[in-house]
């Protein structure tokens, strides 16, 4: 049929909105479809390649012990269980010897110190974004691009330097040391993101706040506060998944020689990897189930507010 | 309702040599719609903000209603701004934005609520109170501003160019509601505006600043017609006054190859200071290409047509006049009888119109 189709005239199978009228409009409207075909399957085999890892925690924390270790692994379990959740709640850690924390009391350690990483970090981060978006001072300048610089350093590479400055001041093992490792990289981004919210924000606004009765501090907290708590949320989001997520400053900053209220203390990551003890059977189930509960609530955070997120991060970055 | 007094008030930023604003001293009448105009970077934007208090008098007194504000926080001053860029709040819907005033005052719910609906009314906006400033025109968002202003009934109306971001159809026909807003509410209003036509259209008086000195405070028409310097003259009317630096033999100019007699006052003046070259100002309404105006016995000029430009209800014909250095002025023609570039005109010069400034310091010579 389209082979009758001449200059000018519509193929009648070509359909939709991107009817070809030539033959070279015709090829390239099938050149546009092949290509759009090929970037959704490479997409697709990316998507599957990242999610592969997830959907093995998720069905490895329902099998039970005997159908973990089956080769070729089971791929959908044949038998279901929740007793790894159960057992992950009763396990004890890493040592072999002496009792460890358990997965209860490190969610607890990882949720305190996440939430007051968050509390610091947004809290400093909002100060410096207004001084350094609103006001001119003295050494501004040199301050914004040092912020830049120490956002650019890879945050694995201020491990070393952080622990030596903490030792210093004997704090090494301690929650609040792990804090402070965790709020000093977390700020030049912090600070970067919100500084974009604050500029965006127009002066006139203020102003007009201030000549419609407010005093600077109502102006803030009535019209300042409300067109950023988008950066905020963002910001918030960023500084909690990294100290959420983290293993490496917490293994060695904290370990599980920390102690809080009495207890031993560890991040919840750091007893996950705890579990794999070359002195004793690895509780691959305890550890799978544990894993998704460390990692559900990140997860499904991440997907019911993935698109404000998205917005959040990249809108105080362009005058809109 | 307030007088508002400017005295002696200076604004230097810091870091700054020069002043923005130097030694102002303007008073505007109770009720009386005042117009800051100037170049960029006059200081008209600058001397509104510091009776705003969103700038810092660096020395003199601002008095809002005899009461003097000049370290009082804005919102002590009972004033409302209308921004060039209207500053509405984007997170508010047009009500809340109108009642933000109100509620800063602690006005009762339902007295608030009334008084919303009241500007709306008068604003034509009552369709959008619940649209946020993102689902409005420029020219509804330039109401709501002129609404939130206008709620609160403040002793004093700020208004910095609050029309510049509007199209030109859209800035005439809301110049006028401006006008009749202000004359029904009788608020004293300053209103600051690089638009001289925008100013003299608008003001009951202009006061016209340079630097960040007050050049000149007046009625439109005596601005007009009386300019004090060179700079105001030049500055006011549209097409711009045509200034040249001729000689003078004591009673009259010469431009090219003419003599133009002036003024008597004026060329007392210029003799008593014992001038032999004098600024001579035309406007283009002064100078007429000779015929169209019928101006017989009057001093007549040559030149060249250089450009023609027909507005529809005007005709500017830029004219060059042959002298040691060419002349180059702007004249009126009539629409219907327009030259072409490149034909030779006569201009019927309006001698009793001329203006004579000081060549030295720009003043006007004369009354």
């Amino acid at each position: 049929m389209s082979g009758a189709a001449g200059p000018g005239r519509v193929t009648p199978d070509a359909g939709g909105p991107a009817v070809a009228a030539t033959p070279e409009a015709a090829a390239r409207v099938r050149r546009r479809r092949h290509g759009s075909a090929a970037a959704t399957l490479v997409l697709v085999v990316l998507a599957a390649i990242w999610f592969f890892p997830i959907y093995y925690m998720l069905i490895d924390a329902f099998k039970p012990g005997y159908d973990l270790l089956t080769y070729p692994p089971q791929l959908w379990p044949a038998h279901w269980t929740l007793s790894n959740f159960q057992e992950a709640f009763t396990v004890n850690g890493a040592g072999p010897t002496v009792p460890q924390p358990s997965f209860l009391s490190s969610l607890f350690i990882s949720v305190m110190v996440s939430l007051i990483v968050v509390v610091f970090s947004v809290g400093i981060s909002l100060f410096a974004a207004l001084a350094t978006a609103r006001f001119n001072f003295r050494g501004r300048s040199v301050m914004l691009v040092a912020l830049l610089v120490a956002y650019m350093v890879p945050f694995t590479s201020l491990l070393i330097p952080i622990f030596i400055e903490l030792n210093k001041f004997g704090m090494i093992g301690t929650v609040p040391a792990l804090i402070i490792a965790y709020v000093a990289p977390v700020l030049p981004f912090t600070v970067w993101t919100l500084r974009g919210f604050v500029a965006s924000v127009p002066v006139d606004i203020e102003e007009a706040a201030l000549t419609d009765g407010c005093s600077r501090l109502s102006a803030f907290r009535k019209v300042i506060f409300p067109l950023i708590a988008p950066g905020l949320v963002a910001t918030a989001i960023f500084a909690f998944i990294l100290a959420w997520n983290d293993f490496a400053f917490a293994n060695i900053i904290l370990g599980n020689s920390g102690s809080i209220f009495g207890g031993q203390a560890e991040t919840a990551t750091v007893w996950l990897v705890g579990l794999i003890n070359p002195s004793r059977v690895t509780p691959w189930g305890e550890l799978f189930a544990a894993s998704l509960i460390f990692t559900l609530p990140v997860m499904l955070f991440f997907l019911t507010f993935q698109r404000r997120i998205a917005a959040g991060l990249t809108a105080g970055a362009v005058k809109g | 309702m307030a007088t508002v007094e400017y005295r002696h008030a200076t604004c230097t930023y810091p870091g700054m040599g020069s002043p923005a604003v130097a030694s102002l001293d303007l008073a505007v009448d109770d009720g009386e719609l005042m117009v800051l105009v100037g170049p960029s970077g006059s200081g008209k934007s600058t001397a509104l903000r510091m009776l705003a208090g969103l700038e810092m008098v660096t020395s003199g007194e601002i008095l809002i209603g005899g009461r003097v504000v000049t370290g009082a926080p804005p919102k002590a001053r009972d004033i409302a701004m209308v921004f060039q860029s209207y500053a509405l709040y984007p997170h508010l819907t047009v009500r809340d934005n109108l009642a933000f005033p109100l509620k800063q005052k602690r006005v009762p719910r339902q007295e608030r609520d009334q008084l919303v609906e009241e500007a709306a009314r008068m604003l034509e906006i009552e369709e959008m109170l619940d649209r946020r400033p993102r689902q409005l025109s420029g020219g509804q968002r330039q109401r709501v501003a002129m609404g939130r202003a206008i709620v609160r009934r403040p002793q004093v109306f700020l208004m910095d160019e609050p029309l510049s971001n509007l199209d030109a159809k859209l800035r005439v026909q809301t110049r006028a509601e401006i006008a009749a807003l202000q004359r029904r509410l009788g608020v004293t209003t300053v209103y600051v505006t690089h638009d001289q036509v925008e100013a003299m259209t608008l003001g009951q008086r202009v006061a016209v600043l340079r630097d960040g000195v007050l050049q000149q405070c007046d009625t439109p028409r005596r601005l007009y017609e009386h300019p004090c310097n060179v700079f105001v003259a030049g500055f006011v009317g549209s097409p711009a006054m045509n200034l040249d630096r001729v000689p003078f033999d004591g009673t009259a100019v010469r431009v090219g190859d003419q003599s133009v007699p002036v003024p008597g006052q004026a060329a007392a003046a210029a003799r008593r200071a014992g001038l032999t070259e004098v600024v001579l100002g035309l406007r283009p309404d002064a100078l007429v290409v000779a015929g169209d105006a019928g101006a017989d016995g009057t001093p007549h000029l040559s030149g060249v047509v250089q450009l023609v430009e027909d507005t529809g209800s005007d005709a500017w014909v830029h004219v060059e006049i042959p002298s040691r250095v060419p002349l180059r002025v702007v004249c009126r023609a009539d629409s219907r009888r327009l030259p072409t570039p490149g034909d030779a005109v006569p201009l019927a010069v309006r001698a009793a119109e001329a203006h004579l400034f000081d060549p030295a310091g720009g003043e006007r010579l004369g009354g």
